[in-house]
Order: structure tokens, then sequence, then C-alpha cells
């Protein structure tokens, strides 16, 4: 197998008492689409964090492209993250600007393009994400997919060789996500990127994802093929796919909890 | 907790401010030459110039009241005890003395602590609550550079022409009220005032502004980078905001005159 892009390596992360993640293994293959699945507070998204090189790792190693994210010197971070675009939950658009100056964003800091040719990059990236004729509209005049979108064209602006997804699909009906899921596997066609999404939906993530990685208490359980996936028997994928709930209230800890309100002690039934 | 705990622990807590107040420090002075005009890339001396319009320009109306009133306040307050020892002139001095040395630098820090240390570290907060700034480090884009640096930059020019203007409208009240009571003219009142001063108080006030300066920009981003949580966090930041640098700034100001001071006798 080739090297993988990105290689996660023994990360655990605790914050206090609270262990967030356990020894997390992960390997990501240049091209693929994967799909990092998990309840709320599985700690997919500090996997993420690390991963896009916002915390550093407190044991473990985070490779990309080869480069120990935690070891390298502050030249090759940027050069880590200008190969890799991320687009957040909330879209992270920067409010005072216009759709059109968030995407330039990038290309003014970090090129030396001229002006006339960011210009027309940037109504490239727009058209790609089909907000085209957006671009003088700003953040608070968008509606929830179309924000979404522009993150998106902000995250490739620059043409990333990875592209990472924090929850793509949240607070969008069911059409729109669709739309969503469409425009991943467009760049994943037609640029050849390597994809990383984290999402807990499950629809979206077949619809998408070459691998499928499960994460559960900040354990990684498994990272399988998607068919292999569907088909495996541990218990905690399959609650998760059959949309089983947990158990939220033990009724007996509530009747106990309820008796002691009420002042009865003892056994009296 | 013990007592020495308390201490200790309340004492680590503010020494860990303190230093992470004067790192930011640094990379904020690193990144000045990066958005100047002609020195840094281009179009970035926008931001600065529209961050000196609000700090600067619209902050003029209310430091030239506050000065307005607080020099006319001197005034009428000496006024009534040189009164008795037939040295009314001596309000002038009193008045241009104490505006430029001190009180100019100290009313203007205040009044841009309130209207721009609040509003720097709400602006920041919400960027940190709405993953803004992480966006803005996974882009490679330094947050000091691109938010703070433009701040920082406008104020160390905006402040000291705040400054002045404090003190000259402190100056014009201080004339008004000679005018009324002694119907001394303006051009006589500015003869006695510019004897009353020397270039070294000007020098010292200008000292005392860039320090504020410095201190209410870096205070404001600090507290704003330092949000954690939703919402609330960001109102409680603009609050502490004001409120450390406000401390800061009189902390400041106590030293830079204690410095003046003893350079000044020996």
């Amino acid at each position: 197998m080739a090297t993988p892009i990105i290689s996660v390596r023994g990360l655990t992360v605790s914050y206090g008492e609270h262990r967030v993640l356990n020894n997390v293994d992960l390997d990501i293959q240049r091209g693929e689409v994967l799909a990092l699945l998990g309840g709320s507070g599985s700690g997919k998204s500090t996997i993420l964090r690390h991963i896009i090189g916002l915390e550093r790792p407190q044991s473990g190693t985070v490779l990309v492209r080869g480069v120990d994210i935690n070891r390298c010197s502050a030249q090759e971070l940027k050069a880590i993250r200008r190969g890799m675009g991320v687009a957040f939950q909330g879209s992270a658009l920067f409010s005072s600007m216009s759709v059109e100056e968030n995407v330039e964003l990038p290309l003014r800091e970090l090129t030396t393009l001229a002006d006339p040719v960011i210009e027309i990059m940037t109504y490239i990236k727009l058209a790609a994400v089909g907000l085209g004729e957006a671009g003088k509209l700003f953040p608070q005049e968008l509606s929830g997919g179309m924000k979404k979108r522009a993150a998106v064209a902000r995250a490739t602006a620059l043409d990333p060789e990875i592209l990472v997804f924090d929850e793509p699909s949240a607070g969008l009906d069911p059409i729109v996500a669709a739309e969503l899921d469409e425009l991943i596997l467009f760049f994943k066609r037609a640029f050849h990127m390597t994809v990383v999404i984290v999402t807990h939906e499950m629809a979206s993530a077949f619809r998408i994802a070459d691998r499928l990685a499960m994460l559960h208490n900040g354990s990684l359980i498994t990272v399988e093929e998607k068919e292999s996936f569907v088909a495996s028997t541990d218990p905690r994928i399959r609650q998760f796919l059959d949309r089983v709930p947990n158990r939220i209230a033990e009724s007996e800890s509530v009747q106990h909890h309820l008796r002691e309100l009420a002042g009865i002690t003892g056994e009296q039934q | 907790m013990k007592p020495l705990e308390i201490i200790g622990d309340g004492a680590i807590q503010r020494l860990a401010y303190m230093g992470g107040l004067t790192a930011q420090f640094w990379s904020g002075v690193r990144a000045l030459p990066r958005i100047m005009p002609f020195l840094g890339r281009r179009g970035r001396w926008r931001t600065t110039v529209k961050q000196m319009y609000a700090i600067g320009v619209e902050a003029l109306p209310m430091v030239a009241i506050v000065s307005a009133c607080g020099g006319f306040i001197l005034a009428i307050q000496s006024a009534s005890e040189l009164k008795r020892f037939g040295a009314i002139q001596l309000v002038i001095d009193i008045v241009v003395i104490a505006f430029t040395r001190e009180l100019g630098p100290l009313l203007t820090a205040i009044v841009v602590s309130g209207r721009s240390g609040s509003s720097f570290s709400a602006e920041i907060g919400t960027m940190v609550v709405t993953e803004e700034i992480d966006a803005l480090r996974t882009m490679a884009i330094d947050p000091v550079e691109l938010v703070l640096a433009p701040k920082y930059l406008a104020a160390l020019v905006a402040v000291p022409c705040l400054t002045i203007m404090s003190s000259a409208f402190a100056t014009l009240a201080g004339a008004g009220f000679m005018f009324l009571n002694r119907s001394m003219t303006l051009p006589i009142f500015l003869r006695y005032a510019a004897e009353a001063i020397v270039l070294r108080d000007i020098f010292m006030g200008l000292v005392k502004s860039l320090v504020f300066a410095t201190i209410i920009v870096h205070v404001g981003c600090m507290e704003g980078f330092r949000v954690k949580g939703g919402p609330e966090a960001v109102g409680r930041s603009a609050t502490s905001a004001v409120v450390k640098s406000t401390f800061l700034v009189i902390f400041a100001d106590l030293f830079i005159t204690a410095m003046f001071y003893i350079l000044d006798r020996s």
C-alpha cells in the first residue's frame, strides 16, 4: 500500500480526568474519502482538530504528508496548512467581508498573484460551488446551505490536496445536504482530493465515503470499507446503524431518587 | 484551599496573564511592519485606516466634550482655592500642565478603553466562538497579523492624536473660564499657557498615550482571544477588557509619572 497522506499514531488526549481520545491509530490514503463517524462526545471533532493542526497532541504523533505536525518548524506547518482546506461546521465565514472577499483572502494573503488573476480564480471557485452570482453578498444574507458552499469555495481556494469537512450536513435539509454530498464527490473526482469528513449522518456518509471509521468513547473501533462496515456485527456499530437509542434514564435509579426525595426510606413498596 | 494556596494560585494566574500579554505584545510588534503601507503586503493598510477612523475620529466628539468639561471643572475647583491667595492666574498653569502631562492621556485612555477596548474583545471573542480564528489558523494566516496588528497600528496613531485634542479642548475650556471670570482674552491666555508648559510636558503626555494605546489594544485583544464557550463568555470578555485595561492604564500612569519624576531630579 502507498504511504498514507495522513497518519495518526497512538493519539491520546485527556482533559483533566476525562479521556477524550484513547490511543487512536488512523491512516488516510491519498485520494480517498474517509468518513469519521461517531456519536456526540465520541471525540471525532478532537481527532479532526489534531489532523488540521489546531491542537498539538499530548501523546502520539500526527503525520501529514510524512511531516510530524508536532515537531515541524513554523515554515513546515505553514506549508502543511496551505495544502489543506478546512470547512468548519458553522462555516466560519468572516462576517465583515463579502463572500468574494472571504474566498479571496487566502489568495491575497498567501500568494503573490495579481489582482485580476485573483478575481478570476475567486469567480471560478465560487462558480464551482454554484455561487458565481452571490459573490457580492455578505455571509449574513446567505442561507445555511449557501454558507456551507461558500466555506467549501474558501477551503478550496488554494487547490489543497486534502479537504477536511466538519459536519457538512448538520443543520441542513435533506435536499441541500444531498447537494453538498454531490459537491464533495465532484471535488474528489475532478481534483483527486483526499477528503476527510466528520459526520453522524449515515446516509451522507454511505453516499460519499470510500471507507468509514467509527469512534466510540474516544477509541477507534473500526476502519472499514463501506460494504464490510454495513455487514459488521459489532454491537456498537449495529446500534449506530440501526438507530437503537441508549437507555437515557435507568428506571431503578429514578425510582430510588424519587423515593429519597419523598423521604421514603427502607423497603416500603 | 489553604490561604497560602489561594495566594500562590492567584499570583501564578496573574503572572501567566502578564506573560501571555507580553508574548502577544512582541508578536504584535513584529507584525507591525507587515501591515504598514509600502513595507507590508499590498492593501493591508486599508484595514488600519478603517480602524483609525473607528478608534480616533469617531471618539473625537466624546473626548472633546469630556476634556472640555474636565478642564472647566478643574478651573472652577482650583480657582475657588487660588482666589484666596490672589493667585487666580495660576489656574492657567494648573489646567494646562495637568492636561498635557496627565489628564489628557488618562481621560483619552478611559474613553478609548470603553469604546474600542470592549469592541476589540467582543469582535475577536465572537470570531473565536464562530471558529473564524481557527479558520484563519488553518489557512496559515496569523490572526495576530490580520486582526490585532491593524488595530495596534491604528491605536498608536489615533490615541496620541486624541490626546493632543483632549489637551487642546481642556485648554480652551480653561480659556473660557478665565474669560468669564476675569475677561481674559484668548491670545493673552494662550501666551500664559505657552509659558506654563515646557516641551518635556508634551513629550511626557505623548509617551503616556503610546503606552496606554498599547495596553488597551493588547488587553482588549487578549481577552477576545481567550474567550471559551458561547455568547455569554463574549459579554464577560468585553467587561473584563475594560476593567483590566483601565486598571493597567492607571498603574502604568503611576509608573511612568514616577519614572519622569526620578529622572527629573537626577
